[in-house]
């Protein structure tokens, strides 16, 4: 549950749901962005999930803080609001050419190639929001033998659709990005394709993302 | 009878430094990493329209710094610059000296010229008519990052042609008095992470002066000043950003965000600008100086009142 709402600025609410990381949080959290997304309160103009915030930001011509955290604080939440919530796989390629840092890694985690691959594909990743680019998912959590340090100097372009990894997080650049997480494969799938007007992104905040290994060669035929 | 819709258009002779296709924004976006986009001077791109008695949600192109330099091909049309701008049109290689906030009439074959911002950052053209642009997620706002509305998501280009559509017959001479009154002191309200930083930081963000760096553009003002340190955590778990936040990086800098800021953030939050303050706000150039002042949320929200009245009172007296 909401454990604290307080004002950002003048036109956004701050809901503080906690201050660790986790999927029963994280789950509230988007809960809440859910049932606000059915909730047509006046004014609404973005909900912001993250690991265990959530921010609302609003018209000050139509709303004001005192209005909206009323509303917010009295809102019925639906049970089990999680019919948004998908199953979504995603193909890997880990030819040597997109597995930028696996020799970093190797020697950093002291664990062969192959286990650092077997180990990462055996679980399913939770997203716990998308943004800072577009599209861009923060899943976890990772298998604890896979926590890796970020790199001390950040590429300053990560390729488009690169899988990268840092302590307890993957994710996916959705653009080319400058970035520090270890690229450890790239996916022939665009994450956010940027010609669709409705749904542009193909993961959402509460999703459970599937990896799976694929071939160079039906990577290229994917991307064809 | 048969209409060529390709008959009145702008020819680029020059884009100027950051010339983007703008309206209100693209709103309920921010979980997917998209920002709100959207004109940076608010207020300056309602009277922009206003003056042109657009929808108040047309499209305007936005340009900064230097404009861009049009060639107009097409029937009579009114146009009108708002910002603080100095431009000019050439016709038969006379120069017309001209004033923003009033509708001017372009003739076929004349030259818009559109120089530069004076001491501010943003300005506004808008036509009476409509640009013909891209759409996407109900905002034709260009997001050169994310690459998406009008123009395929990128600043205008040299050579290129832009279409119009819905061409006006000829305004009334509307006209606004206004001065955009510049400011120095940014009124702020303090931020959830406030407490990070010591009583002497704190003493010196809301006293000491802060220059605007270059590295200012869309997304962000850097600043340079005194450093602003952090006595808990350069760091926290990222979270959801809005237009005014000002973060305060693990160097110690505050970075303020804009309107195409990412939509999430890592550096703890030590206030945000006031809504009526924001479009002064994006008119600082770099070079400048500014101080943060800090106020109450129920002044910030009358200070706010007060400022869509003024707006109000300007597009009500418009002549």
């Amino acid at each position: 549950m909401i454990k604290n709402i307080s004002n950002l600025g003048d036109a956004a609410l701050y809901c503080d749901f906690g201050t660790e990381v986790n999927k029963e949080i994280n789950r509230n959290v988007i809960n809440y962005f859910n049932n606000l997304r059915d909730s047509n309160f006046l004014g609404i103009t973005n909900i912001t999930p993250s690991y265990n915030k959530l921010v609302i930001s609003f018209d000050l011509k139509l709303t004001s803080f005192a209005k909206l955290k009323k509303q917010v604080e009295n809102l019925e939440l639906k049970k089990n609001n999680n019919s948004k919530n998908n199953l979504i796989k995603i193909p890997v390629c880990c030819a040597e050419e997109f597995a930028l840092d696996i020799k970093r890694l190797q020697k950093l985690l002291k664990i062969n190639e192959a286990k650092i691959y077997e180990t990462f594909f055996s679980k399913n990743y939770y997203c716990y929001m998308t943004g800072f680019i577009a599209g861009m998912p923060f899943l976890g959590d990772m298998d604890k033998s896979l926590f890796a340090k970020r790199l001390e100097t950040p590429r300053v372009k990560v390729p488009k659709n690169s899988i990268g990894i840092t302590e307890q997080f993957c994710n996916i650049y959705t653009f080319e990005s400058p970035g520090g997480w270890n690229i450890i494969g790239k996916t022939p799938v665009d994450i956010f394709d940027n010609k669709k007007n409705t749904e542009p992104n193909l993961i959402n905040p509460g999703d459970t993302i599937s990896f799976y290994p694929i071939s160079k060669l039906e990577y290229e035929n994917k991307y064809e | 009878m048969k209409i060529n819709m390709n008959k009145n258009y702008f020819e680029v002779l020059r884009p100027g430094i950051n010339s983007t296709f703008q309206d209100n924004g693209r709103n309920n976006f921010y979980h997917i990493g998209i920002p709100f986009s959207g004109a940076m001077d608010n207020r300056n791109f309602i009277l922009a329209n206003t003056i042109s008695n657009n929808e108040i949600n047309n499209p305007v192109l936005e340009f900064a710094y230097q404009g861009p330099k049009l060639k107009y091909i097409g029937e009579n049309i009114s146009i009108n610059v708002t910002g603080d701008v100095n431009f000019k049109i050439i016709r038969k290689n006379k120069n017309l000296e001209l004033s923003c906030y009033e509708n001017i009439i372009l003739e076929n074959n004349d030259c818009l010229d559109i120089l530069s911002t004076n001491r501010s950052v943003y300005g506004y053209l808008s036509i009476g008519g409509t640009f013909e642009v891209d759409y996407y997620l109900n905002s034709c706002s260009t997001n050169t990052k994310a690459k998406i509305g009008a123009n395929s998501g990128e600043k205008l280009e040299k050579g290129q042609i832009i279409h119009l559509k819905n061409i006006k017959k000829i305004l009334p001479k509307n006209k606004i008095e206004y001065l955009n009154s510049k400011i120095e002191n940014i009124r702020i309200i303090k931020g959830p992470h406030f407490d990070y930083f010591s009583k002497d930081a704190i003493h010196s963000f809301l006293s000491d002066e802060f220059n605007v760096t270059k590295l200012s553009d869309r997304m962000g003002i850097r600043l340079k000043g005194p450093k602003i340190s952090n006595i808990k955590n350069t760091n926290i778990k990222s979270e959801g950003l809005v237009k005014g936040v000002i973060q305060i990086t693990a160097d110690g800098d505050p970075i303020i965000m804009l309107s195409d800021h990412g939509t999430i953030g890592g550096y703890p939050k030590i206030g945000v600008v006031i809504s009526a303050d924001y479009d002064k706000l994006v008119q600082i150039p770099p070079g400048s100086k500014i101080k943060f002042k800090e106020i109450n949320l129920k002044d910030a929200e009358t200070i706010f009142k007060l400022y869509e009245m003024e707006t109000q009172n300007l597009i009500s007296n418009i002549k």
